[in-house]
């Protein structure tokens, strides 16, 4: 097993027990803070995955400002203390184990099909200057992409602004 | 890779030493507890009232444009390392981007998101 | 001087050949990393126990009063007796207190400060991480801070912690734009996000070329780690003491360690990107010593500010942020975008600026800067005068003398 193998395992590791936590965690706020570790483990898979500039954007956006927007989100509500948790079980829990199970059952028969190639490949093996020709990409190619993200973060904000000043 | 290898090292060593020092403290001090100390501070006095307060949703707005502001942030950085390589029709679209999304911010201006009050 | 200033590098090689004797490479090479890991935050950690005493002893000098002087000579013990005084106080934890989150929220705070040291050049080859994309990996390690003060803010259960945590949290939130703006305009003149690279570029420091941009970062940068004149989350008459009212010693302790560390961290950013990091200005000296002096400066400079400013009122640095700080910084980018498209510093990697060309260039962007700002102060000019006139109605003096000009 090289070190990137062990690496990923831990990292992987890292988010299962993290998302099980948060799912399972009866505080909200608790569960938010499991939610980074999540991110976390995502941003070391990144950056295992040579996309070095992916995983600290990630840590950039999703720890630094998703996260902190969740959090202060959850602090608005009435319990922000968790002193009053909720409850472990909702009455749906039966549905609800019957899609994780079918999902989880579809995962293990294409990791099965998948047989013995178990080894890490690269997002991007040739690149060497990642935000340089992110950076060309952007101007190029994928210049409309670029212009509607902007104008998308722009409906963001003003469809935030309009719910958020209402109340 | 060889980086991010030392800034694991740096994440490791960063987690243990702070927590070495925490220990540390915890094994030197006194440990007298009564309910006095360990209740909640509220300027000396006790606690009234639940703890819960009726958060501002400024907060919440700061937040927000912060995340938008970020993300273009991160938008605009490739474009400030290509840029040496492109040509003029760069400058242009990087300030339509930006245009776009400084018009958002005074619009969010003039409808008073900006101010704490 | 060739070997002074490759001390450090020539320290390192000598103990990796040492262990390189017994041991495999992977696991020396594991050993180097942690080793250099531990040295780094120690010489961080022992760097702001002497920061703290510095600034006692600037800022009471600011304000006619000496500081410290009774522990050892001139005082200089007494950040020792502090660090013993932290280490030996009893560590209440309050009752209601969340127990896991309470005792991570102050190591959390540390670790992004440290880590930050990890790609900052402190000499010539001196780098410990030379991270292709070094400056994007600063912002994201200052933004995991704001979690770690939220999250000391809600375990302590306490009103008061809670709202001085998402205050400092807003504050910190509020700058992080700014100073990452204005660092787009160094980014377009370096073409690279590599710190060394940065330094390399440096033969006439960016202090000159940009100092809109080293004020505009000065200032976010200050805001950023919670330092005067915007330490709303950390003063004492404010919500008592913030998130960090409910946490006593060594806990606490690491709460100011790492707001001193984020500070000094973003003192060493600022000279590697503005003061020419490691470069020797007219005396030669070991490139290290001059990284040292560089920041020492820089630290001195904010300790002036903690000495002559009064604090900031929380909504008027939030307006100064999101109203002045960032179409400012947005508007200094385009600006450096225009200049280098017709002076550019760098092209395809390689410095395209020599000798006295140097010159021309630093006077061209120099001149821009002074003109941006002038003419951000033209436009400003009347938000200024009307939120002017509005404070000068709110006093009760001005409001009597209106209704003496209204009964006239």
């Amino acid at each position: 097993m090289t070190l990137e193998q062990g690496i990923f395992i831990l990292a992987s590791l890292l988010m299962l027990g993290s998302a099980l936590a948060m799912v399972t965690a009866r505080s909200m706020f608790v569960a938010a803070l499991w939610m980074i570790g999540t991110f976390a483990g995502v941003a070391v898979l990144f950056i295992l995955l040579n996309a070095g500039f992916l995983g600290i954007v990630q840590i950039l956006i999703y720890i630094g400002a998703i996260a902190v927007l969740i959090l202060f989100a959850i602090m608005l509500t009435p319990d922000v203390m968790g002193l009053k948790p909720g409850p472990r079980y909702t009455g749906q829990w039966p549905l609800a184990a019957v899609m994780a199970s079918t999902l989880a059952a579809v995962i293990v028969l294409l990791l099965v099909r998948a047989g013995n190639d178990w080894h890490i490949a690269d997002a991007a093996p040739n690149v060497t200057d990642f935000a340089v020709q992110l950076g060309e990409a952007f101007m190029t190619t994928y210049l409309l992409p670029f212009e509607v993200a902007s104008g998308v973060l722009l409906v963001a904000l003003i469809g935030a602004l309009v719910i958020v000043r209402d109340e | 890779m060889r980086e991010y290898a030392v800034l694991g090292a740096f994440l490791l060593v960063g987690i243990v030493l702070p927590a070495a020092v925490v220990i540390g403290g915890w094994l030197l001090g006194p440990k007298r507890a009564n309910p006095v100390k360990n209740s909640t501070y509220e300027c000396g006095l006790e606690t009234v009232g639940e703890t819960w307060i009726q958060f501002k949703v400024q907060y919440y707005v700061y937040a927000l444009i912060f995340v938008i502001f970020d993300i273009e942030v991160v938008y605009l950085y490739p474009w400030a390392v290509a840029y040496n390589r492109l040509g003029l029709f760069a400058l242009v679209e990087a300030l339509i981007f930006a245009g776009i999304l400084v018009a958002g911010l005074f619009y969010a201006w003039r409808k008073g998101a900006l101010a704490w009050f | 001087m060739q070997q002074l200033d490759r001390l450090f590098i020539l320290i390192g090689d000598w103990f990796h050949s040492l262990l390189a004797q017994w041991l495999p490479e992977p696991v020396v090479s594991a050993i180097g990393m942690l080793l250099s890991a531990l040295i780094i935050m120690t010489i961080a950690a022992v760097t702001m126990l002497y920061m703290t005493y510095l600034e006692r002893k600037v800022v009471a000098r600011i304000q006619d009063r000496i500081g410290p002087n009774r522990v050892g000579p001139f005082g200089l013990l007494q950040p020792l007796a502090d660090g013993i005084k932290m280490f030996t106080k009893e560590m209440i934890v309050p009752t209601q207190a969340h127990k896991v989150v309470y005792n991570i929220a102050p190591v959390l705070a540390v670790t992004p400060a440290m880590m930050a040291f990890a790609v900052i050049p402190f000499g010539r080859d001196m780098v410990a991480s030379d991270l292709d994309i070094g400056l994007l990996y600063l912002i994201a390690v200052s933004s995991v801070t704001e979690i770690a003060i939220v999250m000391g803010g809600w375990a302590s259960r306490n009103k008061y912690s809670l709202l001085g945590g998402m205050r400092a949290a807003a504050q910190m939130l509020s700058y992080e734009i700014p100073m990452v703006l204005v660092l787009l305009s160094l980014v377009l003149m370096v073409g690279s996000l590599r710190l060394s690279d940065f330094v390399d570029v440096q033969t006439v420091p960016f202090i000159l070329l940009q100092p809109f941009a080293f004020i505009v970062f000065l200032i976010s940068a200050a805001a950023e780690v919670a330092r005067s004149p915007f330490d709303i989350p950390e003063a004492e008459s404010e919500l008592i003491a913030g998130y960090h009212t409910e946490y006593g010693g060594m806990r606490f302790a690491l709460f100011q360690m790492a707001e001193f560390v984020a500070a000094l961290g973003m003192a060493c950013i600022m000279v590697t990107l503005f003061l020419g990091g490691w470069r020797s200005w007219i005396i030669p000296l070991p490139s290290w010593l001059w990284f040292v002096i560089k920041t020492f400066i820089l630290i001195n400079v904010w300790f002036w500010f903690r000495g002559t400013f009064p604090r900031l009122r929380i909504d008027q640095l939030q307006a100064l942020a999101w109203k002045f700080l960032v179409p400012a910084s947005l508007l200094h980018a385009i600006m450096t975008a225009v200049l280098v498209t017709f002076f550019p510093l760098v092209k395809d990697g390689q410095l395209v600026v020599q000798g006295a060309e140097w010159l021309t260039t630093t006077v061209v962007y120099f001149v821009a800067n002074v003109v941006l700002l002038f003419v951000l102060m033209l436009l400003y000019r009347p938000y200024v005068r009307r939120t002017v006139r509005q404070l000068r109605v709110a006093t009760p003096a001005a409001a009597a003398r209106q209704q003496e000009v209204q009964a006239a």
